[in-house]
């Protein structure tokens, strides 16, 4: 039940990410998109997935397919093996104690509602508060919001700038003595801004909060270590950072995991039944009811490891790279109004932009036509949209497999929009 | 593959017809009505265009129509037409328009005895199935306003809402 997987270390290489050899590992990056070559400009939503990854999640369905943790025979240890296999590397690669302090979800929206409902619902009384901020994206407002319904608990706000950075100094304001909870995202979907997590932890720690990051777009973009973060919860998903969909992580501090009662019930989770009642299993499958992904957590660890080879300082070196030229190459464009810190050292390579002329849908149209995806919307952050005084913006969202060719083209098919419909508007 | 000057894109200029762009650089039925007898928002979550569209009756008629949409040119422009056209319509006949242009929009050619009027200028947008939405949002819209008058369950307020939020 409990197999001896030891963590390799997870180590940063210390040159710059070389986008040729990365982009042939890609094979959906040899399409075309009605007739053009794919720029994939919408990371943020889901990356793509490198051959290694599709090739694991396709050799274990030839080779190693079992039910992990109940067999008897030689192929059931080999999956099991597999799939605890890839939990130490997660482990390893955010810097968690152990193992058993990583947990599998289907998603990071599914890692925050089990937090909520696990941990907030125990814990929650009426009148305690739950401080967010006002550039989460739903999945971190929505199962707070249900957690305070149930408990009574209030939920507050911290602000943010006109640049799109958090007010932290409106936090004496906003933290109280009654917050048991801090949420908060590490790096915003919209305005791309790198939270302070370390700080803002250790602020809710003095005040005896608990901090729970949502690590979405953080993890798969920078090196995160749990500890320095001061996180006692992180969450987040295989798919954004190169893995498959469906597989989500939950890291939770062993004793807060621990004292949680379980989130789901059956399968994985379970010690012992009887007609009378039932015992929990140990961590981490307390909370893994069911059969797993494993498959999908398999394929999260050759994401994992791909990962690391490439090394997260030099994924983030790459992406402050492309996004500064980014932000030059938009400022040559007068009717462009980029939201979000003006440094790219405060950003993840996420650009969230309107042009005063166009609607991000019509945008987001004719640069299809020419073969690039980017995202038109809400990007699911209607708060922090409606903060910004914007019912949409669209976003180019970057990651290893981009080069300055990508930017370029994207600038590009912004200056024939803006012909499009400068001639005819 | 695609350059700079290479600009000219036959289904985008399909999408983005002249009288499509005129309704969108001025939409009709930003108004206010004397009377509202019917009232309801359209929402579509996946691109944040919302519409408003108050609606007067003069017994099965509709009198009026005010529309005030903020989205994307093509939900603009629909929303515009249907400003437009609607205005001495009886219910029924506004529910077949309509429902035909809902068929149009899945690619069903509209009825021959049936005038749809600048409608055929938005033909296009069916080769865009991501752009169908935004065209459809005040006729789906004004399909549920009709519904819930004809029912007589009609409060005078409601929400459509197209789909779901995507991630």
């Amino acid at each position: 039940m409990n197999p001896t997987v030891v963590a390799a270390p997870v180590e940063s290489a210390a040159a710059d990410i070389d986008v040729v050899r990365v982009r042939a590992d890609f094979p959906i990056l040899k399409r075309t998109i009605h007739g053009s070559p794919l720029i994939y400009l919408d990371s943020a939503a889901t990356t793509q997935k490198p051959e290694c990854v599709i090739n694991a999640i396709s050799e274990h369905y030839r080779r190693t397919n079992a039910n992990v943790h109940r067999g008897i025979y030689a192929l059931s240890a080999q999956a099991t093996d597999l799939y605890e296999g890839a939990r130490a590397r997660v482990a390893s690669f955010i810097g968690a104690g152990s193992p058993e302090e990583i947990v599998f979800t289907r998603n990071t929206t599914e890692s925050l509602n089990l937090i909520a409902s696990a941990w907030g619902a125990a814990h929650l009384k009426p009148g305690d508060e739950i401080l967010l901020t006002e550039m989460e994206h739903h999945s971190n407002l929505v199962p707070w919001f249900l957690v305070a319904k149930r408990t009574g608990a209030v939920i507050r706000y911290l602000p943010i700038g006109d640049d799109g950075t958090l007010l932290l100094d409106r936090w004496e304001e906003r933290f109280t003595e009654r917050t048991r909870i801090v949420s908060v995202t590490h790096v915003s979907n919209v305005l791309g801004v790198i939270n302070p997590i370390a700080e803002i932890a250790a602020r809710a720690h003095r005040g005896g909060a608990i901090m729970v990051v949502d690590g979405a777009q953080g993890v798969p973009h920078t090196t995160v270590d749990v500890t320095a973060l001061g996180a006692d919860f992180l969450a987040f998903s295989a798919h954004k950072m190169l893995g498959p969909t469906g597989v989500g992580v939950l890291y939770g501090r062993r004793e807060l995991l621990d004292a949680m009662e379980p989130h789901l019930g059956g399968g994985d989770m379970i010690r012992t039944v009887t007609f009378n009642g039932a015992t929990w299993n140990d961590l981490p499958w307390k909370f893994e009811a069911g059969t797993p992904d494993v498959a999908g957590v398999i394929g999260l660890g050759a994401a994992v490891d791909y990962l690391a080879a490439l090394g997260m300082d030099a994924v983030r070196r790459h992406e402050i790279s492309l996004t500064r030229y980014a932000l030059e190459r938009l400022r040559e464009l007068e009717t462009i109004e980029v939201y979000g810190p003006a440094d790219p050292a405060r950003r993840a390579g996420v650009i969230a932009f309107n042009d005063r002329q166009i609607h991000p849908h019509d945008l987001a149209t004719v640069l299809d036509r020419r073969g690039i995806a980017i995202r038109a919307g809400h990007h699911c952050a209607q708060p922090l949209l409606e903060r910004l005084g914007r019912s949409a913006t669209a976003r180019a969202s970057f990651y290893v497999y981009n080069d300055r060719q990508d930017v370029d083209q994207f600038i590009t098919g912004l200056v024939v929009a803006e012909k499009f419909f400068g001639r005819r508007l | 593959m695609n350059t700079p000057e290479h600009t000219h894109d036959v289904e985008l200029d399909a999408l983005y017809r002249d009288t499509v762009l005129d309704h969108f650089r001025a939409p009709r039925g930003h108004k206010v009505l004397d009377r509202i007898d019917l009232v309801r928002e359209g929402h579509n979550p996946v691109c944040g265009d919302r519409l408003t569209m108050s609606v007067k009756l003069a017994g099965n008629a509709i009198e009026d129509v005010a529309v005030h949409c903020k989205g994307c040119a093509i939900s603009v422009a629909s929303a515009s037409m249907l400003a437009e056209m609607l205005p001495g319509m009886s219910i029924q006949e506004a529910q077949r328009l309509a429902e035909a242009f809902r068929q149009m929009m899945h690619g069903q050619p509209p009825p021959s005895d049936l005038d749809i009027g600048d409608l055929d200028a938005l033909e296009g947008v069916k080769n865009f199935p991501v752009r169908v939405k935004c065209a459809l949002l005040a006729w789906m819209t004004l399909i549920d306003a009709l519904r819930a008058a004809e029912s007589g369950t009609n409060s005078t307020t409601g929400i459509t809402n197209l789909e779901q939020p995507g991630n």
